[in-house]
């Protein structure tokens, strides 16, 4: 391996640039961020180096969102085409989302029929948010998504954020409802969804499905105190963002908990000396 | 100019005090602006230039993608404060025109584009302030911004421009310099030791042509490594900042570094 001796002193992992050799290539095998020129392995993004067994990959630190199937995506459509919608979700090319794989308004289980196709609009339209999961990949790479779910489907009451994807890790639930009555939906491509909190029966029951709501444009009240909430929310993801921390829901929590103690306005925690003190107060409570 | 003016005096310093093979300095600031995936300003001496990378992602124009790799797309604004004559220059300026296509070609060979078909990269260059080295500057800060975008490339490319006075050889021509002496801009890959450009615009014997070539080279190496410097004391920042949100999950690294510490006896 050609890595310097200031490498072993940096600490926990090697980190390598594009260009630099790792390793030969009769004794490992090349995986993602690395190429093979002269039977020796060589980076070509910077970042980590990891291996399992023989295989050798470099995890690119800044890059776009890779999909893998059953990921949780936040996304906003771009084109409606025909029986599809193209979704921009971050990542190298737009995600499509059939039309089969949506949800009817008022639950009906049925198959898509040509007018359905003629009132997509009326279900998503270009510029719409929406929360899907990773459904399949086509055979060129594109990721197909589906909403077929209660809790996806179209995003409203909130506000999108935007984070280098590598900060949001897979947890056991992507939805994550603050105390401060702030629903969150970490989308793993880096998009994160902060809105108004709604509650267990609003959200949930086919009884109580309401057939107008799941695809309605119009934002419900908000309260200033949930603005203000929702607000502060989104200003500790942007700076959690920019100084690249990993968000949690403990995290964010805690952050949040540090932003309300230190009573000032919501727009004052975008001044740079406060992020720093958030972010330091947050690594010394975690 | 140059009759009062000495491009090389006896004691052999240039008019801005630098040795014939001196560089300027370099300054490379990778730290985020805005949307971009990756972005750098680098100066070298007063030239300053800014790069901003998007992408890959869904190109624009669906009819310029191609099945089985990633489409470039380089636009170059030069800003009218720049040079020392105020001057706006529209983007169709043919001058510009040709150090986008520059970049472009450049970049082509060292970008693995098979890995991102159907997709667009775009590189939005603006020169902030011009010294000499126009091109030069460009391919590095360049360079380096699509390292930070996480965009697979063979190699960092280093670039610089080298002329020569008389039978001497220069390197890093000021814009002074570069006004007087015929100029050549190499760019090489370090590790391969490929050539990705030469371009010269002015008559060069060739004669001297070797000699600053090969000087040009060596330069382009001494500038890889603090393209290499810059690249990777972003790139530990950015482990860093990660590791410190999520200290629970420390012991799981020292252990895997201890796997990749054997990887050091092959």
């Amino acid at each position: 391996m050609v890595l310097d001796d200031e490498d072993f002193a940096e600490g926990t992992q090697k980190l390598t640039c594009p260009g630099e050799p790792i390793t030969s290539s009769h004794a490992f095998m090349r995986g993602h961020g690395t190429y093979v020129d002269n039977e020796e392995v060589i980076a070509s993004v910077a970042g980590t180096i990891e291996r399992v067994n023989k295989l050798i990959s470099v995890r690119a630190i800044r890059a776009r969102y890779s999909p893998e199937v059953g990921d949780l995506v936040v996304g906003r459509i771009t084109e409606v085409q025909p029986r599809r919608w193209k979704v921009d979700a971050n990542s190298r090319q737009d995600a499509v989302l059939m039309l089969s794989s949506v949800n009817l308004p008022g639950g009906v289980q049925r198959r898509k029929l040509e007018s359905d196709e003629l009132q997509m609009r009326t279900f998503f339209e270009e510029g719409d948010l929406l929360v899907a999961e990773v459904q399949a990949f086509f055979a060129d790479g594109v990721m197909s998504l589906h909403t077929r779910s209660l809790r996806y489907g179209k995003l409203r009451n909130g506000q999108l954020i935007t984070v280098p994807p590598a900060l949001i890790r897979r947890l056991k639930s992507h939805f994550i409802t603050l105390p401060c009555g702030v629903d969150l939906i970490l989308g793993l491509n880096g998009y994160i969804w902060v809105s108004k909190h709604l509650k267990q029966n609003e959200q949930e029951g086919e009884d109580a499905f309401d057939a107008e709501a799941v695809y309605s444009n119009r934002n419900d009240d908000i309260d200033d105190a949930t603005r203000a909430a929702i607000s502060r929310v989104s200003n500790i993801i942007r700076i959690l963002g920019a100084h690249f921390v990993p968000l949690t829901d403990t995290l964010l929590l805690d952050a949040y908990e540090w932003a309300v103690e230190q009573e000032g306005g919501v727009k004052d925690l975008l001044n740079s000396d406060i992020g720093d003190a958030l972010v330091s107060a947050v690594a010394a409570r975690s | 100019m140059s009759s009062r003016i000495e491009i090389l005096n006896d004691g052999g310093y240039r008019s801005d005090g630098r040795r014939q093979y001196e560089l300027r300095s370099i300054d490379i600031d990778m730290s985020p602006q805005g949307t971009a995936d990756g972005c750098a300003v680098v100066s070298h001496g007063l030239t300053q230039v800014q790069v901003c990378v998007f992408g890959p992602r869904e190109a624009r124009k669906r009819a310029e993608t191609l099945h089985d790799r990633a489409v470039l797309n380089v636009e170059v604004g030069v800003l009218p404060f720049s040079a020392g004559e105020r001057r706006r220059r529209g983007r169709a300026d043919r001058r510009i025109l040709e150090l986008a296509a520059s970049i472009k070609s450049t970049f082509e060979p060292v970008i693995q584009t098979s890995l991102y078909p159907r997709s667009q990269i775009d590189i939005f260059v603006s020169v902030l302030a011009q010294d000499g080295g126009l091109l030069q500057a460009c391919i590095n800060a360049t360079s380096v911004a699509l390292a930070s975008a996480g965009i697979a490339l063979g190699d960092l490319v280093c670039a610089v421009s080298g002329g020569v006075h008389g039978t001497f050889p220069l390197l890093d021509l000021s814009a002074l310099e570069e006004g007087d002496l015929p100029n050549v801009t190499v760019a090489i890959t370090p590790r391969s030791g490929k050539v990705t450009l030469v371009t010269l615009e002015t008559r060069l014997h060739v004669d001297r042509f070797g000699e600053v070539f090969a000087r040009a080279c060596e330069a382009g190496r001494v500038i890889h490594t603090e393209m290499r410097r810059a690249v990777r004391a972003r790139t530990s920042k950015l482990v860093d900042a990660m590791g410190a949100g999520t200290k629970g999950t420390g012991e799981e690294d020292v252990e895997r570094d201890v796997l990749m510490s054997e990887i050091n006896d092959f």
